[in-house]
């Protein structure tokens, strides 16, 4: 069998479990949820007059995605090991990888489900105004881009551990690195510590996902934005996959 | 089919398998043997390619384990210790993935299912949850799973650990017919289990191999092979014990009174020649014998003073 159909096979287990157990559906409500609430009431969208969904939208899903990411991928390969069957997908004909990139695109997937499900938001500022809707496209492509980047960061926390509590708390800090590098009043911070080192401060906000998040709110598809997300998404799995490799070794 | 030499593996420090070497061949059913922490569930991880050996060689059907995995891991089903599912699945489900991820597809596929839920009676739990399962259900689940796509070689981790007698003969049943056309490794813990289904045994203790050979070949090592039992009325036991101390092929002789009886054992001194027999037969004519059988020898034994001799040889002195 190829890898794809391998892929193919692994994810769409992931995908059934996903659903076979009520964390999906509670996922998902929380999510929509949030993002109603957040949307109308704190983040103003009527008071705006603006038919925009960059800043009462997106701006909040960084820190949606902070909680919510880790619930999703903690028990990705933290219940595997827990269960004894990583035992069992580990010795089936198939490599490392595929693993790994199967139950990474299952859950990658999800986080794109519940990101479509917010499609009522779109209607409504569709019939409320006449918004760029190209602007609101890449901030789709955004946002599930850095579900990925933190997903991924979530893996290698899950493969860390067989405890999910553990690996959810991990990864939150984690992914808390991941924002408060480019949020700005930890860059005022930053800039008085190094005493202005202009570089210095350039390279650890370079590494947050707000930074590289801005762009496709404003709906630009900056090529250097794809690349840092799917760059985090290719050294997480990589990191996975040797974190795996060293438990069966030692 | 499977061939292992000088296989090893480190734990921190710690030899859980040292230098462990053998194979096993089509039609062929291998026990493994010892305590626990002796190394077999080790052992077994290493041929399945899920751990990867300190030093040494593991070729499945002629294929390097480390060097070419995957098509060494076709050739293989395997029941892990602990028979491992996927809880969040109903059992149709998660033989449907197995079978997928060992390339199965369409009627092939369902036929396969449908040939492994047959043979280890899973009809009636078909499309319940995997954790609602009894242990006995979960254990026959993984089971199905590992002889679904009909491997020629199948490395089963104590397979009838948990289930009820019944269920153990089944699995007994079937791991014994099916030795006929596959290279079959199976570990346990119960020595009953070794006469029912193995064509050899392996006992294995701290990593080491300390005894291979068929079911027979290992009680022959055991001091009850050839012994001989009898029962004895109306005779006081230093009488009896006097008498077949004079016996040529006897080594030693137990002698327990019990009641109106005596029951004496006597020890060959070499094994299963059947001289000792002839000759407890031909001194005791005119006694007045309840019983009289020859020991074929206890694997129990055997693998007490194998695995603990200091113990072992303890308790026979006493």
């Amino acid at each position: 069998m190829n890898s794809f159909g391998t892929i193919k096979t692994i994810a769409k287990r992931e995908m059934q479990a996903y659903f076979a157990s009520p964390v999906a559906y509670v996922f998902i409500v929380i999510f929509l949820l949030l993002n109603g609430f957040f949307t109308f009431m704190v983040g103003g969208f009527f008071e705006r007059g603006q038919a925009s969904l960059a800043q009462p939208f997106f701006n909040w899903h960084p820190w949606f995605y902070l909680f919510l990411v880790p619930a999703v991928g903690m028990r990705l390969w933290a219940d595997e090991r827990r269960v004894g069957t990583l035992e069992l997908l580990l010795t089936m004909p198939i490599a490392p990888w595929e693993a790994i990139v199967g139950k990474f695109i299952a859950s990658w997937l999800f986080l794109g489900i519940a990101l479509v499900l917010t499609f009522p938001i779109v209607i409504t500022v569709n019939y409320l105004g006449s918004p760029d809707n190209g602007v609101i496209f890449t901030g789709y492509v955004g946002s599930w881009l850095m579900a990925g980047a933190y997903l991924a960061v979530s893996c290698i926390t899950s493969a860390i551990t067989r405890s999910q509590v553990v690996s959810f708390i991990i990864s939150v800090v984690a992914c808390l690195f991941l924002i408060l590098a480019g949020f700005s009043p930890v860059i005022n911070l930053l800039q008085g510590l190094t005493h202005n080192w202009q570089w210095l401060v350039d390279l650890i906000t370079s590494f947050s996902v707000i930074t590289h998040f801005e762009g496709f709110q404003k709906g630009v598809l900056d090529s250097r934005d794809v690349v840092f997300f799917l760059s985090v998404i290719g050294f997480s799995l990589f990191t996975t996959s040797v974190i795996l490799r060293t438990h069966r070794t030692t | 089919m499977i061939k292992v030499e000088n296989l090893t593996k480190t734990f921190g420090g710690k030899r859980a398998v040292d230098g462990i070497s053998f194979s096993v061949q089509r039609g062929e059913v291998l026990g493994f043997l010892g305590p626990n922490g002796a190394g077999k569930s080790t052992t077994m991880r290493m041929i399945t390619g899920f751990l990867p050996p300190s030093s040494g060689n593991i070729t499945v059907g002629g294929f390097d384990i480390a060097e070419n995995p995957i098509p060494a891991k076709k050739l293989i089903g395997y029941l892990p210790e602990n028979a491992p599912a996927y809880t969040d699945m109903t059992v149709y489900g998660f033989l449907d993935f197995a079978a997928e991820i060992r390339g199965l597809r369409g009627d092939a596929k369902k036929a396969a299912i449908s040939r492994a839920v047959e043979l280890c009676f899973l009809n009636s739990v078909l499309h319940q949850n995997v954790d609602t399962l009894s242990k006995g259900y979960r254990h026959r689940t993984c089971f199905a799973q590992s002889i679904i796509h009909d491997p020629d070689i199948l490395v089963l981790d104590e397979p009838t650990d948990g289930l009820d007698p019944n269920q153990k003969h089944e699995i007994r049943q079937l791991i014994r017919g099916m030795g006929e056309k596959k290279a079959i490794i199976f570990s346990t813990h119960i020595l009953e289990e070794v006469d029912a289904v193995c064509t050899r045994a392996m006992i294995i203790d701290r990593g080491r191999v300390v005894a291979n050979g068929t079911p027979l070949e290992l009680r022959r090592k055991s001091e009850w092979a050839g012994a001989v039992s009898l029962r004895v009325g109306g005779m006081a036991a230093g009488a009896v014990q006097e008498k077949l101390n004079r016996l040529r092929s006897a080594k030693r002789i137990k002698t327990d009174a019990s009641g109106a009886h005596v029951l004496v054992t006597v020890f060959p001194r070499t094994a299963g020649d059947g001289d000792l027999t002839r000759e407890v037969i031909e001194a005791t004519n005119g006694w007045q014998v309840e019983e009289l059988r020859t020991e074929e020898g206890r694997l129990d034994e055997v693998f007490r003073s194998i695995t603990m001799p200091d113990t072992a040889a303890k308790e026979a002195k006493s």
